[in-house]
């Protein structure tokens, strides 16, 4: 935070030359303008009930994850997307956005999973255990994967880890005051995300369909 | 709650796709580990909307787009892998290496 800022929010100024360099923290938590909150955040002892729950359902949802990347079987694959997918519903639901986590539930456990599903049957592809659903970089995977994880983990621990979400205010995410934002100031980007959804419609509709742009059929 | 468990679910949500994205042959469940990512950054959305209790909910509102999109990228995505399976009789990606060069090494 830079010093002229925080003196006009009232924080008391940062005692620091105008050559030092910035640490990532002061960036970081600079950027997102919050610093006055960290003070008083709890110990990461003092845990809540809502923190436990969230634990819970997210290591049932990141053991999902894994086992829907590594399965053997494309369907069971597909039905640990479910799983997956529903757990971060629920991870939804412990964040209060309530509408995100049943819209979540409708859209993708209802429609996504069952057109991916479709997919597996349409193009044939084999039901039961298979041993070459792997390409064989998949060290290489393994390694991108982990390097990105603890990347992203050091970089938010370091970011964020004074960083308190308080909620306790109800109706953060209720359908009434999400829809109210969403018809009300966001009403321009949800009409040109309707086009966009007719866009993929024919789009889909026009590269399947067998009569266009085959030459010497007809 | 820290704001902190939200986003690490969400960084391992993310690292997973990329895993699966990676290693998976079959054009499908590629698919699937895009989805993986998708979600993992609507989580984000949603943690940090919560966090900076937005007036206009933005955050929440995008995770909203974001799960629309996804909806198309699915509808689209799987509309190309079966041109592909009607062209091609196949499903696997390492198959598909029309555009690699002729002399490298395979």
């Amino acid at each position: 935070m830079d010093p002229d800022r925080a003196a006009a929010s009232g924080a008391r100024p940062e005692r620091r030359g105008w050559l030092s360099v910035p640490t990532t923290l002061t960036v970081l938590t600079a950027a997102a303008g919050a610093r006055d909150e960290f003070a008083d955040a709890p110990s990461y002892l003092d845990v809540t009930g809502s923190e436990i729950i969230f634990v819970l359902i997210g290591v049932i949802t990141l053991g999902a994850a894994l086992l829907c990347v590594t399965s053997r079987n494309v369907v069971r694959a597909a039905l640990w997307l479910v799983v997956a997918l529903g757990g971060l519903a629920g991870l939804y639901l412990v964040l209060t956005a309530e509408l995100v986590a049943i819209v979540q539930i409708l859209i993708y456990v209802g429609a996504v999973v069952v057109l991916l599903l479709f997919g597996l049957m349409v193009t044939r592809a084999p039901i039961g255990r298979q041993p070459d659903l792997d390409t064989p970089n998949r060290p290489v995977a393994v390694v991108v994967a982990v390097a990105a994880f603890g990347l992203l983990v050091a970089a938010l621990i370091d970011a964020f880890r004074f960083a308190y979400l308080n909620l306790d205010s109800t109706g953060q995410g209720s359908p009434e005051t999400i829809g109210g934002a969403l018809f009300g100031s966001w009403v321009l980007p949800f009409e040109v995300l309707s086009v966009l959804l007719l866009a993929a419609l024919i789009g889909a509709i026009a590269v399947t369909r067998r009569d266009v742009g085959a030459p010497g059929r007809r | 709650m820290h704001l902190l468990y939200p986003l690490i679910v969400s960084a391992g949500l993310f690292s997973i796709g990329v895993y699966g994205l990676l290693a998976r042959r079959n054009v499908v469940l590629v698919l699937m580990s895009v989805e993986l990512m998708l979600a993992a950054v609507s989580l984000n959305l949603v943690a940090f909307d919560v966090w900076l209790a937005d007036v206009l909910r933005s955050g929440q509102v995008l995770a909203l787009m974001v799960i629309a999109i996804a909806a198309a990228e699915v509808g689209l995505g799987l509309a190309i892998v079966l041109q592909l399976f009607r062209q091609r009789a196949t499903s696997a990606i390492d198959d598909l290496d029309t555009l690699i060069e002729p002399d490298s090494q395979r």
